[in-house]
């Protein structure tokens, strides 16, 4: 029974992160189309500030706040430079550029800064952990769910209570009648990716925290799995998205801790075994996006 | 006195279909114009391209003294030109005063939304009653009611409808045409696309009857009840 409580704390603490990641990227899908797959790199950016950071000297609290809004101010660059160009093009176009973008940014990290993993110098408390009764959790872990929690309730503020969410909403259902309205497409667009960089800037923090090192390709996994939890979740659909992190967070810590020793090795692809037979019987995921039905001028 | 839209030898085209081939009007200050046409005439990619939605491929369009033929459509709104697009289009995941909150997002001038709350409210109760369920719970007619107040969220000087009578039972159809009246007695100009010709013809003072992406006969409505290309057109010959 502790070994499963535990399990499930790490399961919250992992799938937490990966809804963020999910979060950020429906932001930006259910806008313009777009999965950004440079959404890692933003990632990246994030834990090597905090490398940076570390290395200064800076107290932790300031180096958090350095990097998450390193990658916010990343991903408005992003949409601005490489994205706008191609912001009508087809879906497969957008791909195809944020790959690009995603290996040009892996490739200047890997020269720039080092190839290898960098150490992430952490406060010490973060290492601590508590014990409840016959638990033990680690602090990073508590932090990266209180986080999560955090986030997720000022995100749902955000976008049921601020004139800009409720206009992103408005523009992921019907982007063209939006406009109509007088909401500005460069305006809710760079909004989108503001928010996406600032939930890929958090993600990072809370990565970071468990692993304690860098590395160019550190974006890339996370971020796979992030775009596997939304689309479990239903693509565009930011409910989905939470719902999706969260399932294969579970997913994944509960068959690392319960399968048998010989099945180990096999863990990954029965994981993706049972994300493929929930599509089976949701096909467009657990919580669909409302916006699928919503036709184009 | 200037006329509040003219619009001169206008053209749209998606790649190779010309859907809008060289239409000129006007619309004056307080009138309500009828756009008519069967199925494909161009109606459509007239009002959207007004309102920047399809880009214009040529000609040019000067609403208010302004030229506004290549705005993006958020500069609009604020202009005092608004569209309310064929099919209603509300924000279903959107509560009806979010909505609402939509119409009016490009005005800044905080006593005139206040006073679009007032208005839109009292034409509409049913709004108000239903103020905080999803758009996309509304019945048909309702949904109509919410996309013809969103667009008066922006206190619009020229107000264009496309089909806002389409699917709707015949007793609601007759609201939405005394609403029409209503607003015109209220200020509001307006440009209206129906399939439902006779009662168009009822409400509005004069007519544009499109085929192929051009007119072909306009006039008063009296005129246009009379002609024979306006009984043609809707039997389908062209
Ligand atoms: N997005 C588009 N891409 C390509 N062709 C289009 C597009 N929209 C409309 N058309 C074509 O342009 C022509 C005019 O269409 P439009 O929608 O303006 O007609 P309409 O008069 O509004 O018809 P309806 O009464 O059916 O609404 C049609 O031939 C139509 O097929
Ligand atoms: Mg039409």
């Amino acid at each position: 029974m502790d070994l499963f409580l535990q399990q499930t704390v790490n399961a919250f603490a992992l799938g937490g992160t990966y809804a963020l990641l999910a979060l950020g990227l429906a932001v930006v899908f259910s806008i313009m189309g777009l999965i950004n797959f440079a959404h890692g790199e933003l990632m990246t950016i994030s834990g090597y500030v905090l490398m940076y950071c570390g290395l200064a000297g800076l107290p932790f609290a300031i180096s958090v706040a350095l990097a998450i809004s390193a990658a916010v101010v990343a991903a408005v660059l992003m949409e601005r430079i490489a994205f706008r160009p191609v912001r009508n093009a087809s879906g497969a176009t957008m791909l195809v550029t944020s790959f690009a973008v995603a290996m040009i940014l892996q490739v200047l990290f890997q020269n720039l800064i080092s190839a290898r993993s960098q150490a992430v110098l952490l406060p010490q408390f973060l290492s601590d952990s508590i014990r409840f009764g016959g638990l033990i959790i680690g602090i990073n872990k508590i932090g990266a769910i209180v986080t999560t929690v955090v986030m997720l309730i000022f995100l749902d503020w955000f976008m049921k209570h601020q004139k800009a969410g409720i206009a992103m909403r408005a523009s992921a259902e019907d982007f063209s009648v939006a406009r109509l309205m007088g909401i500005r497409a460069n305006t809710v667009i760079a909004g989108a990716f503001a928010l996406s960089g600032l939930l890929a800037g958090v993600a990072a923090v809370l990565w970071v925290s468990q692993r304690a090192s860098v590395d160019p390709l550190m974006g890339f996994t996370p971020v796979l799995k992030a775009f596997i939890a939304a689309i479990l979740g239903g693509l565009g659909s930011l409910r989905g998205a939470v719902a999706g992190g969260f399932l294969l967070g579970a997913i994944e810590i509960y068959l690392a801790a319960f399968l048998p020793q010989e099945l180990q090795e096999f863990r990954d692809p029965i994981g993706l075994c049972l994300v493929v037979i929930v599509l089976l019987f949701r096909p467009n995921g657990l919580i669909p996006s409302a916006a699928l039905k919503a036709e184009k001028v | 006195m200037a006329p509040l839209l003219s619009v001169q030898s206008f053209h749209v085209h998606y790649g190779p279909v010309q859907a809008v081939r060289g239409i000129d009007f006007e619309i004056r200050e307080g009138e309500i114009i009828a756009l008519l046409g069967a199925n494909g005439a161009g109606k459509s990619s007239t009002m959207n391209a007004l309102v920047g939605l399809v880009p214009v491929a040529s000609g040019k369009v000067v609403f208010d003294g302004r030229d506004i033929t290549h705005n993006a459509p958020e500069t609009l709104a604020p202009a005092g030109l608004t569209l309310s697009p064929e099919g209603r289009r509300v924000f279903g995941t959107l509560s009806v005063a979010e909505n609402l909150m939509m119409g009016a997002y490009g005005i800044r001038d905080k006593t005139a939304i206040a006073a679009a709350w007032d208005r839109v409210y009292s034409l509409f109760p049913i709004l108000h009653e239903r103020r905080d369920q999803f758009a996309g719970t509304l019945s048909g007619g309702q949904q109509q009611m919410l996309a013809v107040a969103r667009a008066l969220m922006s206190g619009p000087r020229l107000l264009l409808l496309d089909e806002p009578s389409l699917g709707l039972a015949p007793k609601i159809v007759e609201q939405v045409f005394e609403l029409i009246l209503l607003l015109r007695d209220q200020g509001v100009t307006l440009a209206v696309v129906e399939q439902n010709v006779a009662m168009a013809l009822e409400v509005a003072d004069r007519g544009y009857l499109m085929a192929g992406g051009q007119f072909v006969v306009s006039g008063t409505t009296g005129e246009l009840a009379h002609s024979d290309a306006l009984h043609s057109a809707y039997l389908g010959a062209d």
